[in-house]
């Protein structure tokens, strides 16, 4: 069981001319294994600035980051060792994969710099991880534009596991792949973390698939935390008026066409406003 | 529904002439409507990028449309109820002066298509100084103006550069743009695909006004069918080039024909509905 934790996490970029920009305002986080969190806010909120400090290519400017009660390592082996438990799903991945170089030497490198296995059994770990996230071993061979998207991200899924990370964090990791493939990623995602007990972290601008992907919904604006709670209680039943303000601007076709069934579902629903859904406990634990 | 056409599309076909040939688009065939929204819906590479390219006579080699017609509606010289013009044989002079006049294109990524060093105001004046030769130069910066105001950037950001505005308001200033000269039919190709929901919302919104108040029709190019099912009159599902399924947009969520159009709407998870495909086993709280 391992738990990230950012304490009163806060973040100033100094602007030129006008002194400083708060990216982050006192925001406590936290990630454990086996749990999803979706980060969710629109562009500028700070989603990434939170991704770039917990993987440390940004410093905060104060508050903690705490790995199981520790404050993380700044430099060195102990960083590197930080990194290897908590590691990155970039957004696009024709950007993330190098195109001089293999599946293969893409997904050996951290097993040879992090001493996962053995040398000798690094062919066959390569070939593992690339049936983890459901690709044809075969596949180590070829270069990253002989992949389609949806392959290539799979294989950034892959490289990302090698090191065997306690927690994943994903930036927007579908919103650059076709729409018929994102639900497989992001089942591929959820099967792992459920196999793996893997903590992720889901930032997002999508409601839709932060509702269904994960436990707990965190939305942020304007660098700070204006509501969080359980997934289904932040969507159907919003608190704070940018949290309304986001779900309304989303595309619900449902709402739009006011109670028509979808295709491929059966059953009851709850109605498109928010009666009838049942409210938790937990709720009391949202702030605004 | 039926309604004036403003475009007619007669078994449209694209073909990328490389080795082997690629048929981008076949025999595609659609009206769009005087005021009407067309969504038309599709994932990377269907093709739908390429019928756009091929409507407004853009495509460049190896692309070539191999047949078809492309008509619009009422566009001739001879005053509001003009005469049928056949886009597709039409010479390349012509196509340049009814390009933008009649219909015109937000293209994809467009926010990032505008000139960096030059103030968004010359570039919208550009718009004037091709199509309308005998404006002058204090009538252009009015017309300008006027358009800023209309989008919602404001006549005072005429001399701002591109970087001086956020993405929203660079995507309304190609709003802007394009309907610089009033045209009939505004296709637009993914317009708000790099925008969050808030501000494509506005967006959404702000066109949607636009229409009321010019009666323009709508193309709308996006893989977003949610969005689509919202904004749209009627729907063209394309894959591999084909139009698989069009119909009115309640129909085509309610009951849609296609397997392909099924698979599409499955792949969006229901925001405030039941929860779909997307439930995971036994993981939720």
């Amino acid at each position: 069981m391992t738990t990230l934790e950012l304490r009163g996490l806060t973040k100033r970029y100094r602007v030129r001319g006008s002194g400083h920009m708060l990216a982050l305002d006192d925001v406590d986080l936290s990630i454990t294994s086996g749990r999803t969190v979706a980060l969710v806010g629109q562009s500028g909120s700070g989603k990434s600035t939170i991704a770039k400090i917990i993987t440390q290519l940004e410093r905060e400017s104060s508050g903690q980051v705490l790995l199981d009660g520790t404050p993380i390592p700044r430099r060195g082996a102990g960083l590197r060792k930080y990194r290897q438990q908590v590691r990155m799903v970039f957004q696009d991945p024709f950007a993330s994969l190098n195109p001089y170089h293999t599946v293969r030497h893409h997904i050996a490198r951290p097993l040879l710099l992090d001493h996962v296995v053995p040398r000798d059994d690094v062919e066959a770990e390569v070939g593992r991880l690339l049936e983890k996230v459901r690709l044809d071993p075969d596949l180590a061979a070829r270069r990253p534009h002989e992949l389609s998207g949806g392959q290539r991200q799979r294989v950034a899924i892959a490289r990302a596991l090698a090191s065997r990370p306690a927690l994943l964090v994903a930036d927007e990791p579908v919103s650059m792949l076709d729409v018929s493939i994102r639900l497989g990623v992001l089942n591929l995602l959820a099967d792992l973390q459920e196999a793996d007990g893997l903590g992720v972290l889901y930032i997002t601008h999508d409601l839709a698939t932060a509702r269904h992907f994960s436990d707990e919904i965190v939305v942020l604006h304007r660098g700070v935390v204006v509501e969080r709670g359980p997934a289904d209680d932040v969507i159907l039943d919003p608190q704070h008026e940018y949290t309304r303000a986001l779900r309304d601007a989303s595309p619900d076709p449902e709402r739009h066409f006011g109670g028509g069934a979808p295709v491929s579902t059966s059953g009851v629903r709850p109605t498109p406003e928010t009666n009838g859904v049942p409210s938790t406990p937990e709720k009391k634990e949202r702030r605004s | 529904m039926n309604r004036d056409p403003v475009l007619t599309l007669e078994g449209l076909s694209v073909t990328y002439d490389v080795d082997p040939p690629v048929e981008a688009v076949r025999d595609v065939s659609l009206t769009v409507g005087r005021g009407e929204v067309l969504g038309l819906a599709g994932e990377s590479g269907c093709g739908k990028s390429t019928l756009a390219y091929a409507v407004q006579r853009l495509l460049k080699p190896p692309a070539e449309i191999t047949g078809g017609r492309v008509v619009l509606h009422g566009a001739g010289d001879d005053g509001a109820r003009g005469s049928d013009v056949e886009l597709t044989t039409l010479p390349a002079a012509e196509m340049d002066r009814l390009r933008w006049d009649q219909i015109a294109m937000v293209f994809q990524g467009a926010m990032n298509s505008l000139n960096p060093v030059l103030t968004i105001g010359a570039q919208l004046a550009d718009v004037f100084a091709r199509h309308r030769p005998s404006m002058r130069r204090a009538e252009r910066t009015a017309r300008c103006g006027e358009l800023l105001d209309m989008v919602g950037v404001g006549a005072e950001r005429l001399k701002s550069f591109p970087h001086e505005l956020s993405g929203g308001m660079r995507q309304r200033v190609m709003i802007a743009m394009a309907l610089a000269l009033r045209p009939r039919l505004l296709i637009m190709d993914e317009p708000t695909t790099a925008l969050d929901v808030l501000v494509q919302r506005e967006i959404l919104q702000e066109i949607s006004a636009l229409r009321q108040e010019l009666g323009f029709s709508v193309v709308f190019i996006t893989h977003d069918l949610p969005l689509l099912l919202e904004i749209s009159d009627r729907i063209a599902v394309m894959k591999a080039g084909q139009v698989v399924e069009i119909s009115a947009a309640s129909d085509l969520y309610h009951d849609p024909q296609h397997e392909y159009t099924k698979r599409l709407l499955g792949s969006f998870p229901s925001l405030t509905g039941e929860r779909g495909d997307f439930v995971r086993k036994g993981a939720h709280v």
